[in-house]
């Protein structure tokens, strides 16, 4: 415990020297989302497109699902897939410092940094745009504080499997596009091809996007949501300790 | 004296590739025992297993009564280590990397200590990837011995050290033996190994080869004594065969004499030299050194210098 307090503030500490990677992750949604507003703002609730609701209202649950999910599949295997090319993680396993000290770090750090883009994404939306307060503070921060950690463990994962943190990059860099238009954050899934739109369904970030978007909106849980996020982080978890044990390489 | 380090038969294979095929030595507590070897000859694999950082195929290993197998976190807490191929995260300061691994064990020497210590005092706020080899090599051995520990694993520590740089270094290494802790030192340095070792092993193709004091190995590979002077062109240097030890004597148009035998070489030939009226100045015995023991010991390995350590 002593371990993991340790290395996450040195991991925070870290993380606030990389400017790139903060405007990457807080600001670019920001901006996304001002581009759609910019087009889509102000409609007015049509039943054909975005379950029905505000455009504004169902982009600002996407964008903090967003945050959340570029954060664990781009910065959290970057630096995971670096610190075991550079052989960072031989130098904690050698130590008495644990790799999970070092896992447990990164999915703090990354939920931390996801918690702000979350609260910037929403005031931006909330003050600029109009979109609704959350109707169930409790609710939306849980589901957050869900999404965030299952999208870390997650990109923990992905940067004990990569070969190297270019992968890693490559890899996450695919992933947010994919996110961004099929995952609720770009065009509404009404408006997409039946294919592209399963592609959609099939995606963690759109059920991140509705599990934010019931309590926020007042609509209740969306069970389906909590399942499939919850299932994510299960399977991440066992996959990622399976991967410690196993692999005397890493 | 307390045995520290027990390596008993370990094997280890990387797919088709044998790492150590039997290496087999005893560390006592206390002492600073060398592992030499060509690359490639297990030396690497050897203490990553004592780690605990890779699983031992076979045999038995025990670092203070501890199996690294079975509690690999129970070693790590009595291990500090420097490794070949480790980093740290470059924007990391050499301050906060000091104070980060100090908190393995609380109430230990203060962290600021280790910075004078090993000359990093000006570097403290110094990013990693700012650092010069040699720093970095610093701030790696000073990393490994921030938390006390009773047991140093160095991995070629003075590789990418200046001359002084490595003076400074292996002062620093009795220090630490010194204060009690038991050191492993793999180097491929021999000046180092006969400098520092109280004893060591030779690791040849993934077995151990030699092991002893420094001069045992020496003793156990170069039985020859070389004595060198010279004299008038020409001399006759025939009565120095049948003095007691000697094997050979060459002698070449240029009157450089070179005597070749065992024993207390040099003693007997002055003597029957000053004997003859022969009084060379620049009489010289050469002994046997730990590199001519070591090139002896590795001479057939088929590893040639430069090829990587396997699976490092």
């Amino acid at each position: 415990m002593r371990a993991l307090v340790a290395v996450t503030a040195t991991e925070l500490r870290l993380f606030s020297r990389e400017p790139m990677t903060v405007l990457f992750v807080l600001v670019l949604p920001v901006v996304i989302l001002y581009v759609l507003n910019g087009v889509f703002g102000g409609q007015p609730a049509d039943p054909s497109v975005w379950e029905g609701i505000g455009a504004v209202d169902f982009y600002t649950s996407a964008y903090v699902a967003l945050v959340a999910a570029t954060v664990g599949v781009l910065t959290v295997p970057v630096h995971l897939a670096g610190y075991r090319e550079q052989g960072v993680l031989r130098r904690f396993r050698a130590s008495a410092l644990s790799p999970v000290a070092l896992i447990g770090a990164h999915v703090v750090v990354a939920t931390c940094v996801a918690t702000v883009g979350a609260v910037v994404v929403g005031c931006v939306s909330v003050v600029a745009y109009g979109a609704l307060t959350p109707q169930d503070w409790i609710g939306v921060v849980a589901a957050h504080l869900l999404c965030a950690v299952s999208f870390a463990v997650l990109g923990a994962l992905l940067g004990l499997v990569l070969p190297t943190a270019r992968a890693a990059q490559g890899l996450g860099v695919l992933l947010f596009f994919v996110f961004v238009m099929l995952g609720g954050a770009g065009p509404p899934s009404e408006v997409l091809p039946d294919t592209l739109a399963r592609v959609g369904d099939a995606l963690p970030v759109t059920y991140g996007a509705r599990l934010l978007r019931g309590p926020w909106l007042g609509n209740g849980v969306d069970l389906q949501a909590v399942a499939v996020i919850s299932g994510l982080l299960v399977a991440c978890a066992v996959l990622t300790a399976w991967r410690l044990r196993t692999d005397d390489r890493l | 004296m307390a045995t520290a380090v027990s390596v008993q038969h370990l094997q280890k294979r990387y797919g088709p590739t044998v790492a150590a095929a039997d290496v087999s030595f005893d560390v006592s507590d206390g002492e600073i025992f060398g592992l030499l070897g060509p690359n490639g000859s297990g030396k690497t694999t050897t203490v990553e297993c004592l780690q605990g950082l890779r699983h031992a195929d076979e045999g038995r290993l025990e670092v203070f009564g501890l199996d690294p197998r079975t509690d690999p976190a129970g070693v790590r807490r009595l291990v500090g280590s420097q490794l070949q191929d480790s980093a740290l995260p470059d924007r990391l300061r050499v301050g906060e990397a000091l104070r980060l691994f100090s908190t393995i064990r609380p109430g230990g020497r203060p962290w600021e200590a280790a910075l004078e210590e090993w000359g990093l005092g000006d570097q403290r706020r110094t990013a990693f990837g700012d650092l010069s080899g040699g720093q970095r090599q610093r701030l790696f051995v000073a990393l490994a011995l921030v938390a006390d520990p009773r047991l140093v694993i160095l991995d070629e520590m003075t590789t990418g050290l200046d001359p002084a740089g490595r003076r400074v270094a292996w002062d620093l290494v009795e220090a630490v033996r010194d204060r009690g802790a038991t050191v492993l030192l793999v180097t491929h340095f021999m000046d180092e190994a006969q400098r520092l070792c109280d004893r060591l092993a030779v690791l040849v193709g993934g077995g151990v080869v030699a092991t002893g004091t420094p001069a045992e190995v020496v003793a156990s590979q170069c039985r020859s004594v070389v004595v060198t002077f010279t004299v008038a062109p020409g001399s006759d240097l025939g009565f120095l065969r049948s003095v007691a030890g000697v094997d050979a004597v060459e002698q070449d148009g240029g009157g450089r004499a070179r005597v070749t035998g065992a024993g207390p070489l040099l003693a007997r030939v002055g003597h029957a030299l000053v004997c003859h009226g022969l009084e060379p100045i620049d009489l010289r015995g050469e002994l046997p050194t730990l590199e001519d023991a070591y090139l002896a010991l590795t001479a057939g390995d088929p590893a040639s210098p430069g090829q990587e350590e396997a699976g490092a």
